[in-house]
């Protein structure tokens, strides 16, 4: 199926020490906050200290007064101009998309929401002159809870009420799935709230020369935006140029159109000035867009041997006040990965999306697919306690197995490639699975005070966003194509023009290593452009694990077309036919006659000099290419994590986490390595340390690092990380590796607490599981008076 | 406004400044030495650690009129015609990936080095408590420190 047989391979698999570390470890970096133009100015935004409320009145007049103060806008003056942020998403013919201004104008609806900016000389005159900016505000009344927001009665976040939509997909006969059952398990389980935190605060600086408008942004997506601005607020889009410099980490959450991008780009313009804007972190904290907060209803209807017959999903998901870029479009991205990578007869999915008075939430590393892997990899263990057997036969019985590969889904979905034994029988060795569930089995059996549980994962994931078709079908209101040129610079060096915005990922790196196989020039040769779009004009940007399977692609199909016109020169120049050439190790040669070549460098000064090309031929070997995809990209893997769980104090202790993951052909394990890492501790964070706390007046409670717990190297324990490789149908082979470890590891984590547990009659500890949950929940099943850790 | 002097990355500097004008907004803002990332506001992120006289310092929880007299390093101060030995080990055990926690991680374990040359594992996770990184998830930072003390960087 693949055609990576055919590909050079001396710079695939090789794990290459980066090519953007040289600027990060020495401090010469670019990060927007950076950045000084002449004239600059600052500003600093006035929010909302409601949760809901509306505006009387706002008076910048004394803010205005204060030396050093340039100008100071409410909502209404730029009430003409700001129009409405952009939700691209419209998941079904009658969501409810409110309008939502960069700057509130009559109503606040989340503590944080921007009513006023203020613009000075410098960030410390700025941030005095916030306080001088009176707001007066009618306080109403929050609604915070979506179990209840719907409720006759629930104060209104909206006029139009608090749903936003519903959204239902359904194959095979449910009911007849469930009529007689031998088995059924109802479980309720809580997505929290989440806070991104990438490490790099949002910043962003506008400047306008003329009617041309440079836009730098701590961006995932600069093609996005540019084609936002232009959509979305009546600037030309041949005069916007947006720039993506050195971005610290994103994680979905610089995957968005912002209040504070638009008001720059505004307030520039109408001050004649260059404008920065960075975000403190409780300023972040508060206004980043959030991540999953969902109620998930899961039923599971099972034959007496576990295998599954049915599975309904009925979600309750959290938008917040707003929809912001893709907003509505996150769980729809799990309802295709609940049944995972098992068979059934029956699935049904809705999700009803609801307003309340808090941040919005939208896409965060996973974005949909974590919330769903964590339901059905709990399942699977309730399955397995239910027949009394292990979770992995549960798993087992109920799998695809790997010569079913291709395999359609009752989702429609086609795995392409797969093998669930291979990646499980690794970890487990890995693990010393059997070796630990005889020491569980001993320390329970002496009722050990500090328990040991076991935690399995077997996930697999739809990622490398593509195809357009599909996107297309499912409402998205974008392409999921992306774009790369090659440009063949007269000396034989390359430039390497990608549409990806790499934001911490690798991809000068990783880029390199593909176009130096594919053109046989040397790694060092090549420089990778990215993230600015008057440099790269094309591109859909970096999310939701697409740079490589995608663009990546994209690349290879770039490489073809310069070897395709090199061919016609190098022909030319040995005075043989184009029909003959073959191009190998980075030489043209005449087939049969090895002796005869040009190499690409001598090929591409030719073709610079250009005095003697074929008839018709153009003096150039530039070459580009868009590539979008006929199916998504299916990475898996078996994560297995134990536990030491402390009875008396509640407090968990990972003790050993294992990883084997496959995501096909490997470019850079040095960097797949460091994705998995990376995203095995973010999902660890999800199961322990983090959430995002409103009070019941809907103040955010976890506005500082000091109260939203992002885990330090003390926290986390080290991981043993493998692969297995079954390669994608795609020409390199590749899969995605972003998201997989951060939707692999929660239900791993959790399912080990759990495991501890279930002696004691637990069967379920709501996220994070923090010390005082677990306690709290150790005490319930011993029949104590604190409350149960379970749905709270 | 107050009178500072200090030496910064071997370059001495005299300034008048605001008494609550922190210093890394000094380092970034009057000196221009943007090296130093600021990823929080409550001194829990350690991205903006420098070193004051040889000891780590969150330059979010200084006042420039604190370090008056000192000598500070900065990322951009530590390399001596070569990088330092946490330089090259961060790269090549891919110790980084969006960098902005890097210089900040980078000075902290040269402090950390300083006071026990060969740490356990145990040991880096403990002393970088401080300092937090979103990407790495930690295991190649925690290698990149052994490494970086395998090779003499707390001598």
């Amino acid at each position: 199926m693949t055609a990576t047989a055919q590909s050079p391979t001396a710079e695939l698999g090789r794990a290459r020490a980066r090519k953007e570390d040289a600027r990060l470890v020495t401090g010469r970096t670019t990060w927007t906050d950076n950045l000084v133009l002449p004239g600059m100015l600052h500003m600093a935004f006035v929010r909302s200290p409601y949760a809901h409320a509306r505006i009387s009145s706002v008076d910048v007049s004394a803010a205005k007064a204060l030396p050093g103060v340039v100008a100071a806008f409410s909502g209404a003056d730029f009430a003409d101009e700001q129009g409405s942020l952009p939700c691209a998403w419209p998941v079904t013919p009658d969501i409810v998309i409110p309008p939502h201004p960069p700057m509130a104008t009559d109503e606040v609806r989340y503590v944080g929401e921007a009513v006023a900016v203020v613009v000075a000389r410098d960030r410390y005159t700025a941030a005095d002159a916030v306080a001088s900016v009176d707001v007066s505000y009618e306080p109403l009344e929050p609604v915070l809870d979506m179990r209840t927001a719907l409720d006759e009665g629930s104060p209104k976040v909206h006029e139009a009420g608090n749903k936003s939509y519903e959204w239902v997909f359904a194959n095979g006969d449910l009911d007849a799935a469930f009529a007689d059952a031998p088995v059924i398990i109802e479980r309720e389980f809580r997505q929290q709230r989440l806070i991104p935190c990438a490490m790099e605060p949002r910043a962003v600086v506008s400047s306008w020369v003329g009617d041309e408008l440079t836009l730098w942004s701590a961006t995932q997506i600069p093609h996005v935006l540019r084609f936002a601005i232009a959509a979305f607020f009546g600037i030309p889009e041949q005069n916007i140029r947006v720039i993506a410099p050195d971005v610290g980490g994103g994680f979905g959450s610089k995957l968005q159109v912002t209040a504070e991008e638009v008001l720059a780009v505004l307030v520039s313009r109408r001050l004649g000035r260059p404008v920065k804007w960075t975000e403190s972190r409780s300023e972040g904290n508060m206004t980043v867009h959030h991540g999953r907060d969902q109620w998930q209803r899961i039923r599971l209807a099972a034959d007496s041997d576990g295998r599954i017959r049915g599975l309904s999903v009925d979600l309750l998901a959290d938008m917040g006040a707003y929809l912001m870029l893709v907003t509505p479009g996150v769980p729809l991205l799990g309802a295709f990965m609940f049944p995972a990578i098992y068979k059934m007869d029956a699935y049904s999915f809705k999700c009803t999306g609801i307003f309340t008075t808090k941040m919005p939430t939208d896409a965060y590393r996973g974005a949909g697919r974590p919330e769903a892997t964590f339901a059905i990899e709990r399942m699977m263990d309730e399955l397995a306690a239910e027949l009394g057997i292990d979770p992995l036969e549960a798993r087992e019985r109920n799998w695809i197995k790997h010569e079913e590969f291709p395999y359609t889904t009752i989702c429609g979905l086609t795995y392409d490639s797969g093998n669930y034994e291979a990646a499980t029988a690794r970890a487990k060795e890995l693990f010393g699975y059997d070796e630990l569930k005889a020491e569980q089995a001993e320390r329970n059996s002496r009722g050990d005070p500090i328990r040991l549980g076991i935690g399995i994962s077997t996930f697999t994931e739809m990622c490398g966003l593509a195809p357009s078709r599909v996107l297309g079908s499912l409402a998205y209101g974008a392409g999921g194509w992306e774009h790369a040129s090659i440009r063949m610079l007269p000396t034989g060096k390359v430039e390497v023009v990608t549409g990806s915005s790499a934001h911490g990922q690798g991809h000068e790196t990783a880029w390199s290593q593909i176009v130096a196989d594919q053109l046989g020039v040397p790694f060092e040769d090549i420089r990778v452009l990215h993230g600015d779009t008057q440099i790269s004009p094309k591109g859909m940007d970096t999310y939701g694990s697409r740079s490589l399977a995608v663009g990546g692609l994209a690349l290879v199909g770039a490489c073809d077309k310069v070897i395709m016109k090199g061919k016609a020169i190098a022909a030319h120049m040995m005075e043989a036919s184009a029909n003959d050439i073959e191009f190998t190790g980075g030489r043209f040669q005449v087939r049969g006659d090895p002796e005869q070549g040009r190499s690409i460098q001598e090929v591409a000064l030719a073709t610079f000099a250009a005095h003697d090309l074929p008839e018709g031929v153009e003096p150039s070997l530039d070459s580009d290419s868009t590539y979008d995809p006929d199916n998504f990209s299916f990475p898996h893997g078996t994560h297995l994590c134990a536990t030491e769980v402390d009875t008396e104090t509640g407090m968990v202790t990972i003790r050993s986490y294992v990883a084997v993951d496959d995501v096909g052909k490997v470019v850079n394990p040095l960097i797949v390595e460091g994705q998995v890492h990376g995203g095995i501790a973010q999902g660890i964070a999800q199961a322990l340390y983090e959430e995002a706390v409103y009070d019941e007046a809907g103040n955010l409670l976890t506005t500082t690092l000091a109260d939203y717990l992002v885990p330090s190297a003390a926290d986390l324990p080290s991981y043993v990380t493998d692969r297995t490789e079954s390669p994608a149908a795609n020409r390199l082979g590749v899969k995605g590796v972003g998201e997989a470890g951060t939707i692999a590891s929660t239900p791993a984590v959790v399912n080990a607490i759990v495991d501890a547990l279930r002696p004691l009659g637990i069967s379920d500890i709501t996220m994070p599981c923090t010390p005082e949950r677990v306690w709290r929940a150790i005490e319930a099943a011993r029949g104590g008076s604190a409350n149960g850790g379970g749905a709270a | 406004m107050t009178q500072i002097k200090m030496t910064v990355d071997g370059v001495s500097y005299v300034d008048e400044v605001e008494p609550r004008l922190l210093l890394v907004h000094y380092l970034r803002d009057v000196l221009g030495k943007t090296g130093t990332p600021i990823g929080c506001d409550t001194s829990n992120c350690g991205a903006c650690t420098v070193l004051m006289d040889g000891v780590s310092v969150k330059s979010c929880s200084v006042l420039a009129v604190q370090a008056d007299g000192s000598e500070i390093t900065t990322i951009e101060g530590l390399a001596n015609g070569e990088w330092h030995p946490l330089q090259k080990a961060f790269n090549a055990e891919h110790a980084l990936q969006c960098g902005f926690c890097t210089p900040g991680m980078i000075l902290a374990s040269a402090d950390l080095l300083r006071d026990n040359p060969n740490p356990t594992e145990e040991q880096v996770r403990e002393g970088l408590e401080g300092n937090l990184c979103r990407c790495t998830g930690y295991e190649n930072i925690v290698r990149a420190v052994r490494r970086a003390a395998q090779a003499g960087a707390g001598q």
